[in-house]
């Protein structure tokens, strides 16, 4: 542990990519091998479940050092991480010897999963007691499950590549997938021949990054294609060995989630890999395209949930909108050409017949003018923009500049005043930075949106001491502030919502800039929500 | 009648006619120590310590200044005052005040660690105790100052062998010539920037023993430096001004470095939770030490601070001063040290 601790310190005070990457690769090169393979799985989001709550840590802590519950409250406010928070309180005992080694810990969380209360606190107790307050600090981000820490799934593939001398997309495609820490050894993840061949494993994304530069710096129009971007969540269908999986880009095995892809288990042929945007359609027409796609919030319905009634089946039934192949006949088909992909993808989906598989439409246009003109229809089919792929392409690995853009379009934006203030998480901590805004109706205020992101550091310092001096009131963490600061919030769509006083929810609002020109009284008003509302949004 | 009370331009003696640490211009100002938010400028007369004295005609230029030893009593209208060592900075005092046989203790800023330079904190008994807060959470613990040495000195040994400058921020005043002592041992030669050069020569020129340094001037350039360490303060930090130091490490020595998000923000490569103020345990065992009946609570976790002492059955108020609030206080540090560096 103490090892993997030293390892978490040089990466959280590592300002540049490539002393992370350092420390990594010295790690893989002298770590003990169950202990890597653990860390490859938390790094890639295969942590073991949460045993414990928040309020229990916080009790144990309490128990401990006998402070008052307010008093522990005042502290994690001040620090914004519980695992942090916890490391700084708890007394720190003797700490001579090295103590067990992460896969212990890790294993031990697994095996006391189903343990009864006084089991886990007894656990938690005995192993904070030999700990320094490092160590402490990274066993509790790894009980409290949230451990950021700036290191990419990339990163770690990078790293893993550089220390076994191989492929950094053999590796990537290694640790997708399904395997098991607790059983799979190091070498079967990183070496030249996989014995353990899993089936369910995708092939990473390739992802887009934002077009920045004037569309003529792409060359011909006639050497790209141009899709509609869709607001979903990016997934991967499989199927292999007469078996069926889906896979979203967080690489979260999602296959249970939505049974109406089951059919897809006998239609879509052996040895086939979709990727596309598993996403909520109505098919009533529109003009340019045959469905159309719900709203984010109808696919938020369906995730984050256990058993799925037949309710939400009816009221929100997911589609697929195919845009790639990625495996054909059982073969890896990336290095094909994007036109070929393409080709042979359309055949398929027309083959399979399914009316909830759809294939991405492509967006016909000679000029780029034309296309520019054309993205401004994108509000009115519910898309997000488009997205450019080159003809010649190969479907690379993670997020690659060249070949693959999104052009989205320019978001909503509105005027509003900030209303309260919270002290902000991680390297926010102690620092107000996550606000709630309201606009007008008559004389009132009316909350309707957060946001957390979209100033520079400087601003943000600017408007903490603004929230210091001008507090109203306080209700625990939360501060009234003097409405006072005008704020224009930009967001990419605006659905209606029961559960907001406003009557509306916003899909990714964020600052896009403080309006310092701007006095409260100028600020926009719920109407002009509610005109928004009208125009773009869509019942959920 | 209370002996001191709070006003919008400190805290006042009304029987005697003066204030302690005044924000704003008085006749008479009595001063805890020379950082910048508890000496300004523009009172009449200041009186303070003889080790406070040259700090502060460096910091407030031409002033009318009368200095004390320690427990040394003056008398101004029947108020006995006199201070005693607060292991701040050099010079730090607590002003004890007395009349009619009620004692107040006002502790300005202190520390309990004996940093080898600021003197010991004294004990002083009292009825009343002002206290500051800055660190009133018990998230703050300090190490002993020897392991964070021992720290720093590893950080350093570890920069020098990847060819790095190693650059360290500390306050030109206190923390700067704490840090001279700790990493003098592994070099022989430390470089400092002008703020910090200015107070090394007034201090030794007051006779303390400080380590040699070497002053960075403009017409330094890179080849000047090679792994070695320099000393800056707050407002050094990210300027152009460190250039020359490439390729360098930034290590924060501050209290604040104990939560990791403050260290992330500043996107240093070390922070170091070395403070000059006392941390939680340190104000607790002043409190219960000096058996004060009542603890008004200052600059800090104030709100804090005082419900836990009255929940711990020791009365208590906070106050609102102008000394900073919560890590509003390093700001504003930082700001009046990139005042003084333009002296």
């Amino acid at each position: 542990m103490r090892r993997f601790a030293a390892l978490v310190g040089e990466l959280g005070s590592a300002t540049k990519t490539n002393d992370k990457l350092q420390a990594l690769v010295e790690y893989f090169n002298d770590g003990d091998d169950r202990d890597k393979v653990w860390v490859i799985a938390i790094f890639s989001g295969r942590r073991p479940k949460r045993i414990v709550s928040s309020s229990f840590l916080m009790e144990c802590c309490i128990e401990l050092t006998g402070f008052p519950s307010w008093l522990f409250e005042e502290c994690y406010h001040t620090v914004g991480d519980l695992g942090e928070t916890l490391s700084l309180l708890v007394p720190v005992g003797k700490t001579e010897t090295a103590g067990q080694p992460l896969f212990y810990y890790l294993e031990k969380l697994i095996d006391l999963n189903k343990a009864t209360d006084d089991k886990k606190k007894e656990f938690i107790l005995e192993s904070w007691k030999g700990m320094t307050r490092n160590e402490m600090f990274v066993f509790n981000k790894l009980i409290t499950g949230n451990f950021r820490i700036g290191v990419s799934q990339k990163m770690i593939v990078n790293a893993l590549a550089r220390t076994v001398k191989n492929d950094a997309s053999v590796i990537a495609h290694r640790i997708s997938g399904n395997w098991d820490p607790q059983t799979f050894p190091f070498s079967e993840l990183t070496g030249q021949e996989s014995a353990l061949l899993d089936h369910s494993r995708p092939y990473p994304f390739y992802l887009a990054y934002s077009l920045e530069e004037d569309l003529e710096s792409l060359g011909e129009p006639a050497e790209w294609f141009a899709e509609w971007k869709w607001d979903g969540i990016r997934g991967q269908i499989i199927r292999r060995d007469n078996q069926l999986f889906v896979w979203s880009r967080g690489e979260e095995l999602m296959t249970e989630k939505f049974p109406e892809y089951q059919p897809l288990k006998d239609s879509l042929p052996e040895g086939t890999v979709l990727d596309g945007e598993i996403i909520c359609f109505s098919v009533t027409a529109s003009d340019a395209i045959d469905f159309f796609p719900l709203p984010f919030a109808a696919l938020q319905t369906r995730i984050g949930r256990k058993n799925i009634t037949r309710k939400q089946l009816t009221e929100a039934p997911v589609g697929f909108i195919a845009y790639d192949l990625l495996e054909y006949q059982g073969q890896d088909f990336r290095d094909q050409p994007q036109w070929k992909r393409r080709e042979v993808l359309e055949k398929i989906v027309a083959k399979i017949g399914e009316p909830f598989v759809r294939l991405s439409p492509l967006v016909i246009f000679n000029q780029w003018e034309e296309l520019t003109a054309i993205r401004l229809k994108a509000r009115d089919l519910g898309s997000e923009g488009l997205m450019l792929k080159r003809k010649q392409s190969v479907y690379q690995t993670g997020r690659k500049r060249g070949d693959w853009w999104k052009w989205k379009i320019d978001p909503l934006v509105i005027d509003a005043v900030m209303v309260y203030a919270q002290k902000g998480h991680g390297r926010r901590s102690n620092l107000y930075t996550d606000y709630t805004f309201a606009v007008r109706k008559g004389d009132e205020l009316v909350v309707f949106a957060k946001a957390y992101s979209g100033l520079t550091d400087k601003e943000f310092n600017e408007v903490d001491s603004f929230v210091k001096r001008n507090s109203l009131e306080k209700f625990g963490p939360v501060r009234t502030v003097k409405p006072e600061l005008v704020f224009e919030i930009a967001f990419e769509g605006i659905a209606e919502s029961k559960r907001h006083k406003s009557g509306v929810a916003l899909r990714f609002p964020r600052i896009s800039r403080w309006r310092k020109d701007k006095k409260s009284d100028e600020i926009n008003t719920l109407e002009d929500l509610q005109l928004m509302l009208k125009q773009y949004g869509k019942k959920v | 009648m209370n002996l001191l009370t709070f006003t919008d331009k400190g805290i006042y003696c009304s029987q005697g006619d003066f204030y302690i640490d005044p924000w704003k211009p008085v006749l008479r100002a009595v001063i805890t120590h020379a950082h910048s938010d508890h000496a300004r400028p523009g009172s009449e007369s200041y009186l303070c310590h003889h080790f406070t004295k040259p700090l502060l005609l460096l910091r407030l230029g031409n002033i009318v200044v009368q200095s004390l030893e320690w427990s040394e009593p003056v008398f101004m209208n029947g108020v006995r005052v006199s201070l005693h060592p607060a292991g701040h900075i050099i010079g730090s005092s607590q002003v004890r005040v007395e009349y009619g046989g009620a004692v107040w203790v006002v502790s300005g800023d202190y520390k309990t660690e004996n940093d080898g330079i600021s003197g010991e904190m004294e004990i002083v008994p009292c009825d009343v105790f002002v206290t500051e807060s800055t660190f009133g959470l018990p998230i703050y613990e300090w190490k002993p100052q020897q392991e964070l040495f021992y720290d720093m000195q590893n950080w350093i040994l570890a920069n020098r062998a990847k060819g790095n400058n190693s650059v360290l921020i500390a306050y030109s005043l206190g923390k700067a010539q704490r840090l001279l002592t700790g990493i003098g041992e592994i070099s022989p030669s430390i470089f400092v920037h002008g703020a910090i050069w200015n107070t090394q020569e007034v201090l030794l020129k007051a006779g303390f023993q400080l380590p040699s340094v070497k002053r960075v001037t403009p017409d330094m350039m890179k080849d000047a430096f090679k792994s070695d360490i320099i000393i800056a303060p707050p407002s050094a930090d990210s300027s152009p001004w460190m250039n020359r130091f490439l390729p360098y490490s930034v290590g924060v020595c501050s209290g604040w470095m104990q939560v990791r998000g403050n260290a992330r923000r500043r996107n240093v490569d070390a922070g170091f939770a070395m403070s000059d103020h006392a941390d939680w345990k340190g104000l607790l065992s002043v409190i219960r030490a000096c058996s004060a009946k009542k603890v008004f609570v200052t600059h800090g976790f104030q709100s804090v601070f005082s419900r836990y002492l009255n929940e711990i059955g020791i009365e208590s108020a906070e106050v609102k001063t102008e000394f900073g609030d919560e890590a509003e206080l390093e700001t504003e540090k930082q700001l009046s040290a990139g005042e003084n560096e333009k002296l």
